[in-house]
Order: C-alpha cells, then structure tokens, then sequence
C-alpha cells in the first residue's frame, strides 16, 4: 500500500502502540488485559508497519524472529513455574516479592508468565501475517528450499 | 525425587523440547539432540512413573496448588503410567527413524518442535483429570498434527489435510458444547468431582444425552465407526514417520479418553450404564468389519495399514464394552462367585494390553512401510516386490509385527486378543467374539497379501531403477532401521514377558473399576497416597 | 433473555452445519467458524445469564461482594476462541493452499485421496 498519509502517520503511531501494549501488559494482574491482550497490541502494530511499508520492512523493524519469540515468550512461561518447585509447592503456585520494578507492579512468578504469554502471542500472530503476506505461491516456496537445501549441501 | 514432580515431568519433558527447538530455530543439529534428549528423559520419566503406580499408589499433582476441585490436577495411575510409557517407546523409534527419514526441508520447519508439541499433547491428555484441560491438550494435538500432516504441501496432502482439518474440528466443536452443558449440569470440569457428584445425583439420567455427545466427540476422535472417514483419506499422505506417530498415538487418546471418562462417569450403579455400553459394543463390532474388509479392498501398503487401524480400535471398543457390560449385569443381576466381575477386570485388562501393544506394532509397520517406500520409490503393492531377497533384514522387520498384528501365539498380539476373548466368553458375549475371531483371520490375510506382494513376489520388469542409499535430501538408512529394530524388540519383549505385562494391565484394569484410589487423589482427600511420601509432606500437600 | 441466546445458538449452528453442506470450501471454512462461536455461545448461555452482575472486586472491597456472574465461563470461552483464532487461522491458509493445488473451491474436486 502507498500512501503517504499511512506512512506519515505509522510512524508516529506505531510507538504509542507499543507502548501502550506494555502498559496493558504491566496492568493486566489486577485489572483488564494482560499478555494476550498486549501481545495483539503489539501485533496489531507490526501489522500497521506491515501494511505501510510492506514485510521486508516489518521484518527489519524486529530484534528476532517471530519463531524465536514464540520459542523465548514459551521459555519464559515455562521458566515461571520452575521456582515454585524449588521451594517444594506443585509447580506453576505463584510466588510474589515486594520489589516494584515499575510503580504499583509485583515482580512475581505471574509477571513473568504474563510477559512469556505476551511474547508467544505477539510471536504467532506476527508469523501468521507474514507467512500470510510473504505467501508468493508454493512454486516460488519449492523452489526457495529447493535453493536452500542446495546451500546448505554447498556450505557442509 | 517427590511425587508431585514426577507427576508433573511427562508433561514437562516435551514441553520443555517444545520450547528449546523453537529457541534452536536455526540449527538444526541441535534440534536433533534435543529430541533424542526428550524422548531418553521421557522414558526414563514413564519408568519411574510405572515402579511408583505398581503397587496402586495414585500420583497426583495440582497445578498452581489451587485446591482440589478448582486446580487443573494431573493424575498418574497405573493405566496413565502404562500409556506415557508407550508414548515414550513410539517417541524412541520416531526419532531414531526421523534422523534418517525425514528431508532436510522439513526439518528446517519446526518438525522436531511439532513433534515434541504432539508428544507433550498426548501425555498431557493421558495424565490430565480436568475436563477443559482435556479439551486445550486435544486442540494442541489437532494444531501439531494438522501442520505435521500439510507440512511439504503436495496435493495429496493438502486434500487429506482438509479432511482431517474439519471432521476433527466438529469433534473438538462437540466436545466444547459437551463440556458446557457439563459445567451447566454439575457445576464442575474435574472428572473426578464430576463422577462423585453424578453418583450422589438424584437423577443421574439427566446426563446421559450429554454423556452420548461426549461419544461421539471421541468417536470421531478415534475413528471408531460410523465416523472414521477422515482417517484413511489422510493418514498415508505424509512421510511414513508422521503417519507412524499419528496411528500410533491419535486414535489411542481418543479411545483411552472413552475409557477414563465412561469408566468414571457410568460405573455400574448408573442406570443407563447397561445402554451406553451396549452402544459402545455395537461401534466396535462393527468398526472391525468395516476397517478389516476395506484393508482387504486396499492395494497400497499404508492405505491397507491406515484402515487396519480402524479394525484394531474395535477390539479395543469391544474390551471396553465387554467390561462395561460384565459389571452392569453383575450389579443388576447379582454376581455368585464374582464371575462377571473377573470377567471384566479382565476384559479392561486385555483393552489396556491392546492398547499398548497396537502402539508398538502400528508404529512399526508404518515405519517399516516407509522403508519399504524409500527403497521401492512406492508403497502400491502391484508396482514393487522381490524384498525378500533384496533385504532379508527388512522383511523379518516387517514379518514380526505383522505377525503380531494378526495375533499369531508368542508375540503380544496373541496375548491381548487371548485375554479379550476369554473375558467374552466368561461374560457369554459369543457374537462379539465371534466376530472378533473372524476379523482376526481377515487381518492375517492383509498382512499376507503384503508380504507376498511386497517380499516374495519378484520384482516387477518395469520398476525404475532406484538408489535409496544415494539420496542428498535424506539422513542415512540405517537410523531407520534402528527405529523398526527397537520397536521389534519391544513386540518380541512384550511377548515373552507377557506375564509381567498383563498383570500390570490387571493393576490398571482394577483401578479403573473401582477407582477409590483416583478419586481419593484427584480430589486432594486426606491420607492421600502422596502424602505418605516424606519429601512431598510441605504446605502443598498437608492441609 | 435465556430464549433468545438459545436460539441465536441454534440459529449459528443450523446455519453453519448448511454452509459445511455446501461444496465450496470457503463455505465449509465459514460454517466451522459459525460451530465454534455456536459453542462459545451455548458454554455462554448454559453456565447461566445474569444481568449487570460483572465478576470484579471494586476497589476498597476485600472479596466479590453481592450478587455476581460467574467468572470460569468466560475464561472458558476465551481459551476456546483463542484455540479457534490459532486454528482457523492455519485453516485458512489450508485452503488458499488447496485452491492453488486443485485449482477450484469445488470439494468435489478434492477426492484423489479417497480412491
């Protein structure tokens, strides 16, 4: 899509985006939202950037692959549960401190599930869209791994 | 090591292998470590699982150590025990038969991390007592097992796939309203509170509609007739190692599932105990004749093996019917010298036993198929021959569980069908067994017709000439041996020690008919098994 | 209030159990949809319709206070929809694939596998 108003106008309004996705984040223990609901803020950003500039430059704009953010954001979920069972509760109890790392928010074994919740579901839903949009025809994909495979055989 | 850990491991395992091959994105060789890690610590977990559960102690453990009824709780008993292990072999054989199978293309796209994310599905449904949970562990099996069916993209695949997509989506679309009426009905998702509330109902028949579309949910889930129809038209599209660990695990939950749930929910006191498993002897009746008489009409070697899969999920059917029956008629009629009741135990023991073993054997002949493929460049029965004396090694890879399979003595398919059709003749359900003799004879002709036509038989003039050892896209063969060669062993092992097997089905078996134990540790009740555990006695357990 | 969501549940599942009867695959896609919010709905209107009741603590108040919904329904019906976004969403990309491979929406057109 070209348009100048899209583009002027994503730049400003991806940050916000992203921001207030952590913020729904940070709230989410006690009040509405939460991971999920962040995790789609911030896909609805990369969406946003997606249609503006188009996927090649979407990919750029992420630090890692959507694959390794589900992989990191599923870790960190996972990892949540492991303390409990060190002090000898059934895994997944939750366990809280009184360090605040952000004004009226826990540091807590729920934090860090809702922060893994909100990287795997930001994860997905960003490589639904591009495999969506990137989606050229299985011809060109055959003949993309076709390439790859020949590389890799190269390259060992 | 605590009881609530171990609980919690054949969960943990996969999910953790989930988690690092998606980290491992981009190496490949490392994803393979991790898998062969995975599946190593699964079944050291379900070893562990199985010595615990031996002597009727229930493991159980509360996720997030919410109270009883609320906490989604996993429970390990014996049957759970047995099937994690099971789950455990057919991931052994999988990965060994993967690391020379699989193309490189689709190892670059999350295929071991599928494949640990159906792995952790299934223990998770084997091991859970939360109705909902059930619900999220079969949807995540249906996610990993529709990409792993379409992963590749050929036109076979993504016909197949949009089969089993959608007749697999209505079962989960049932079993979601199911579960609704159920929280409308009782007020609770965990099984086990679900069964005692039922018990003490006034008027237990009030759930019986509910329960009939649980039936059908996994029915079509286990492709029991008259809804099997999405099985045989996917499962021989994907690389034989897919299909491998679909016939090996998919079909099982659901009848394993069947099992838990009407074992728990319609124990004999129920009026319509008598109806329900009536309806369940009739599905198994019949999906051995449909499954056995379509394999016959079959003439490629994983079509004939998929509908086979049909046919062994009757007997499996039928043992649970049998059971079901047995103690209906026991509390009704009354049970001089407990014959009924002996009768059943050992009709549930030769279902568990069935169930082991067809895992082991299905996967097997799936995996030996595919070999049979790679070195042929097809699996039509017309196209290929003359493996006998091509590979002599293979084809006794292939004689075995074929063997097995069709229930010929020694090996662990005689053994479950001997204690299936003995408890069918103590219970004096003659036709069933009958039939089930009858099916019994129509498997050995399939796997007959294979044999010849694939081994004995020369090969035919115009087959292309064709180089298994030299293809670039796939590992080594001999990993694929080595999958069929441990499979083969577990089926001969099985065999020998069969006493020892069966008499853990007859621990599983007596647990499931009177399930004192599982409720008692579903339910977090006071002198719970777990608690006698020393190292297990903190705030989580002691009230 | 119960009448009407039951048969706006009957209504979804009557109409997307004719759009899975229907040859198009796009139709077979749109009926599945239409089940699986039929679901959520029935899970909805079965664990009981309570009017203005929402499941919040207010703030200064120590627990639910009063007449309130019950809250587990809902968290029911989210995981499912999220199960059934994560899905539909494959599913759609399944049958794009299938429209480039077979050529046509037809599902008749779709039996090599069944022979």
């Amino acid at each position: 899509m070209n348009s100048i108003i899209l583009r002027t106008g994503t730049v400003f309004i991806l940050p916000l985006l992203l921001l207030v996705s952590v913020v729904i984040l940070l709230r989410g223990h006690n009040e509405p939202g939460g991971g999920f609901v962040g995790g789609l803020t911030a896909a609805t950003a990369m969406l946003l950037h997606m249609l503006a500039f188009g996927p090649k430059e979407a990919r750029k704009l992420l630090p890692i692959g959507p694959e390794a953010m589900i992989g990191v954001g599923l870790l960190l979920a996972l990892f949540s549960g492991i303390p409990a069972m060190f002090a000898g509760l059934p895994a997944f109890k939750a366990l809280w401190t009184d360090f605040e790392p952000v004004q009226g928010v826990k540091f807590s074994t729920p934090l860090i599930f809702d922060v893994g919740v909100y990287l795997t579901v930001a994860g997905v839903v960003i490589l639904i869209i591009f495999s969506i949009a990137e989606y050229r025809g299985h011809r060109a994909i055959d003949a993309q791994h076709a390439s790859d495979a020949r590389a890799r055989e190269e390259a060992s | 090591m605590t009881a609530q850990l171990l609980a919690s491991l054949p969960l943990l395992v996969p999910m953790t292998g989930l988690v690092l091959c998606l980290v491992f994105w981009r190496w490949v060789a490392l994803q393979r470590g991790v898998m062969v890690g995975v599946a190593l610590s699964l079944s050291a977990t379900a070893v562990a699982l199985l010595l615990r559960t031996t002597g009727g102690e229930v493991l159980a453990v509360r996720l997030g150590d919410w109270p009883a009824p609320m906490a989604i709780t996993l429970v390990v008993d014996q049957t759970a025990a047995i099937m994690v292990l099971l789950t455990a072999v057919v991931a052994v054989a999988c990965t060994l038969f993967s690391l020379g199978g699989i193309d490189r293309t689709r190892e670059h796209s999350a295929y071991y991390a599928l494949l640990c994310g159906l792995f952790a599905a299934v223990c998770g449904a084997f091991t859970t007592n939360d109705l909902f949970n059930l619900y999220v562990w079969f949807e995540v099996m249906l996610m990993s097992s529709f990409v792993l069916l379409s992963l590749g993209g050929r036109r076979a695949q993504i016909e197949g796939a949009i089969k089993y997509v959608t007749l697999n989506l209505i079962s989960s679309t049932l079993f979601l309203a199911a579960i609704g009426l159920t929280y409308a009905m009782l007020g609770t998702l965990n099984m086990a509170d679900m069964a005692e509330r039922l018990a003490a109902a006034e008027n237990p028949g009030q759930f019986t509609p509910v329960a009939a579309i649980f039936l059908v949910a996994f029915a079509i889930k286990s492709a029991s007739f008259p809804f099997f129809y999405w099985l045989p038209a996917s499962y021989h599209t994907p690389p034989s190692v897919i299909s491998a660990v679909f016939a090996g695990l998919l079909t099982k939950v659901g009848i394993y599932v069947m099992i838990r749930f009407f074992g728990l929910m319609f124990p004999a006191s129920h009026p319509d105990a008598g109806m329900i498993y009536h309806i369940i002897l009739w599905l198994g009746g019949f999906s051995m004749v449909t499954g056995v008489l379509s394999a016959a009409a079959q003439m490629e070697i994983r079509r004939i093996l998929s509908v086979h899969i049909i046919s062994q999920i009757g007997y499996m059917l039928m043992g649970l019917g049998i059971a079901g029956s047995a103690l209906h008629r026991a509390a009704n009629d009354g049970d001089p010298g407990g014959v009924l009741a002996g009768a059943a135990a050992l009709a549930l023991a030769g279902t568990i036993f069935h169930i082991a073993h067809n895992m082991v054997v299905k996967v097997n002949l799936f995996l030996v198929a595919g070999t049979v493929e790679r070195i042929c460049g097809s699996g039509d029965l017309n196209r290929i021959g003359g493996l006998y004396a091509a590979r002599p090694g293979l084809a006794a890879l292939f004689l075995i569980p074929a063997l097995s399979l069709a229930g010929i003595p020694v090996l662990s398919g005689f053994w479950s069908k001997f204690l299936l059709v003995r408890a069918g003749l103590v219970a004096e359900a003659y036709v069933i067994i009958g039939v089930s003799l009858f099916v019994s004879v129509l498997t050995l002709f399939s796997m007959i017709k294979i044999w010849i036509y694939a081994f004995w038989k020369p090969a035919p003039e115009n087959a292309e000439p064709h180089n298994p050892d030299r293809d670039p896209t796939v590992g080594p063969m001999r990993w694929q041996y080595a999958g069929s060669l441990f499979l083969t062993c577990v089926t001969i092992l099985i065999g020998v020690f069969a006493n020892q097997a069966i008499r853990a089905a007859r621990i599983g078996a007596d647990q499931l008919i009177e399930p004192r134990a599982y409720l008692d540790a579903a339910m977090d009740r006071a002198g719970e098994p777990a608690s006698a555990d020393p190292a297990s006695a903190g705030e989580g357990v002691a009230r | 209030m119960h009448l009407l969501m039951a048969i706006t549940v009957g209504m979804m599942y009557a109409t997307g159990l004719y759009m899975m009867l229907r040859r198009s695959i796009v139709k077979l896609l749109i009926g599945l949809v239409l089940l699986s919010h039929g679901s959520n709905l029935l899970i909805f209107t079965a664990a009981g319709l309570s009017e203005g009741n929402p499941p919040l603590i207010r703030p200064g108040e120590d627990g639910m206070v009063g007449p309130h919904t019950d809250p587990l329904p809902g968290a029911l019906i989210l995981t499912a929809i999220v199960i059934s976004f994560a899905i539909l969403a494959f599913a759609c990309v399944l049958v794009k694939r299938g429209y480039e491979e077979v050529g046509t929406d037809d599902q008749n057109a779709m039996n090599t596998t069944d022979q």
